[in-house]
């Protein structure tokens, strides 16, 4: 409880906040409407009028909240306007990527330690190919991997988000791999351990706090290319599909409720593998 | 193998490190006989050579120029055949494994079955009065067991040679003591070679057959005393007179070095 206080009263905040944001950027259109219709409002109805419009600019949080759960239980979760369905279209591709992401990336900075050459050569590029922004790249990884002749958007989202999420990976197991000191590799050296002993008994178990830090920032990484990856014209399913027909056809309330749904999923995400996280740490010993 | 069969034999040994300031002359003409059985320690400033020596015995370094031989072979041949199990100053513990898994390390990498590898874990736990400590993890022990573990796990697989630099030397006065006293014991019962590097005169005395006493720059050896002490040696040994004259001869030993600088 003490520790949900601190984070309620933030939300309890933000909530006010967004109110206040409500009723002042709605209330342009209520006083837009009056004057078309020759009336005046009082202040009064105006804030009332705020609340329940059917295209708010900005939707008051009773009115995203209704919005979010209509999508999650107003209907079967296999319907194409159900948010439960299009939540799990989003969550196959954040897998997919963060699947390949952390293959990527672990196999990329096992050669980066490994080999100077790699090091030398291949990071200054994976530096350079997180400087681009992945909004400009999707697109022409969509039409590519289409002209390559794989049908669907598994594939290109699954590509999309490993490239956002492969690069936290290799960072964290670049220096985890490197993180043991010279007196544990001598000791390893004073047994004659090959490369490949000093790899799996040494240099592996010590990266692990490493990568399992790097993962959280991953897995949000690879949902946020897998939503980008649904943006573009074309896609149907998944919620990025979703925020962009909200936007499209001026439902700001399918937008918004597809927004919080994606902010659930990964919250959903970044705590299975937080728990994930603590299994491996209490089996590798560590304290608490 | 008889009391005076030489396993390390340094003739001439010179190492020289290249550094961004030029080369140093981490070991200038050393020679030095160590017999089967033999408690040497290796005691000196820093810059002497001392662990450099420990070292270029395990192989971790190599030599510029001269001949070492460990049982006859090069130190590179020595350690294919396991001849020496290393201590470091820090137990260098693996903090994901428990005890019992740290002491297994050397055994999985020379591939231990694993009945075997169960058994001599048990051996040598009770060899350094650790037993019934397998399942912990390094935080849950103090820093002299930790130590200890870390002792075990170079006698785990058994060589000849149990070489140490400067085991003792992050612990605390009446730990150390201890350990020392332990130590003797464990080359009472093993036969052991020990080459032990510390910084402590009374430790050098206390514990060895064999003192080599080292100066710096370049590190070589500045006296050699054969220790006439019993092998049976009480803590209070310390306060005989023998143990003060020799612990004299190591003090001279090191002011001599110092004074050519």
């Amino acid at each position: 409880m003490s520790r949900a206080l601190p984070v309620l009263t933030v939300l309890a905040g933000i909530v006010v906040l967004w109110y206040a944001a409500a009723v002042w950027m709605n209330a342009t259109w209520v006083y837009d409407q009056a004057e078309r219709a020759g009336t005046s409002v009082a202040f009064r109805d105006m804030v009332a009028e705020t609340m329940t419009q059917e295209r708010p600019l900005l939707p008051p949080p009773h009115q995203v909240g209704a919005e979010l759960w209509k999508g999650l239980f107003g209907q079967a979760v296999t319907s194409k306007r159900s948010l439960v369905y299009h939540a799990f279209v989003t969550f196959k591709g954040t897998m997919m990527g963060f699947g390949l992401g952390i293959a990527f990336g672990v196999l990329l900075a096992m050669a980066i330690v490994r080999f100077r050459a790699v090091d030398m050569s291949v990071m200054p590029w994976a530096v350079i190919s997180q400087t681009i922004p992945i909004v400009a790249l999707a697109p022409m990884i969509i039409v590519v991997s289409s002209q390559l002749g794989l049908t669907g958007r598994d594939v290109p989202k699954a590509i999309i988000a490993a490239y956002l999420s492969f690069f936290p990976v290799l960072v964290s197991m670049v220096k985890g791999l490197r993180s043991p000191d010279q007196m544990q590799l001598d000791l390893l050296k004073t047994y004659g351990a090959g490369e490949w002993a000093t790899f799996l008994k040494l240099r592996l178990p010590a990266s692990m706090p490493y990568f399992f830090a790097s993962l959280k920032v991953a897995v949000a990484a690879s949902l946020v290319g897998t939503i980008v990856g649904e943006l573009p014209t074309g896609a149907i399913e998944g919620l990025g599909a979703r925020m962009l027909i909200g936007s499209q056809f001026g439902e700001p309330l399918i937008m918004w409720a597809a927004l919080f749904a994606a902010a659930i999923l990964a919250g959903l995400l970044i705590l299975v593998v937080g728990f994930v996280e603590r299994l491996a740490r209490r089996r590798m010993g560590v304290p608490g | 193998m008889n009391a005076t069969t030489p396993v390390i034999e340094a003739k001439g040994l010179n190492l020289v490190f290249q550094t961004a300031d030029g080369p140093v002359q981490a070991l200038k003409d050393v020679n030095l006989t160590i017999n089967q059985g033999d408690f040497v320690s290796f005691i000196g400033p820093s810059g002497c050579g001392k662990t450099t020596f420990l070292r270029a015995i395990a192989a971790l370094e190599h030599p510029t120029s001269g001949t070492l031989t460990v049982n006859g072979m090069s130190p590179d041949e020595a350690r294919r055949r396991r001849a020496y199990g290393y201590v470091f100053q820090a137990a260098g513990l693996y903090p994901w494994r428990t005890i019992s898994g740290n002491i297994k390390l050397p055994l999985e990498i020379m591939g231990f079955s694993k009945a075997e590898q169960e058994e001599r874990t048990a051996r040598v736990l009770e060899l350094v009065e650790l037993k019934g400590f397998g399942k912990k993890f390094p935080w849950q022990l103090s820093g002299g067991m930790q130590q200890r573990a870390s002792i075990a796990r170079a006698l785990a697989f058994d060589a000849d040679i149990l070489l140490m630099d400067e085991p003792f030397g992050a612990l605390d006065e009446i730990v150390r003591d201890r350990l020392n006293e332990e130590v003797l014991k464990l080359w009472a019962r093993t036969g052991k070679t020990i080459g032990f590097v510390t910084h402590s005169i009374p430790e050098a005395v206390y514990l060895s057959t064999k003192i080599v006493v080292m100066s710096p720059r370049p590190g070589r050896i500045a006296d050699v005393i054969d220790s006439p002490l019993p092998k049976e040696r009480p803590l209070d040994i310390r306060d005989s007179r023998e143990f003060i004259e020799i612990a004299h001869r190591v003090r001279e030993g090191l002011r001599a070095g110092h004074h050519e600088d």
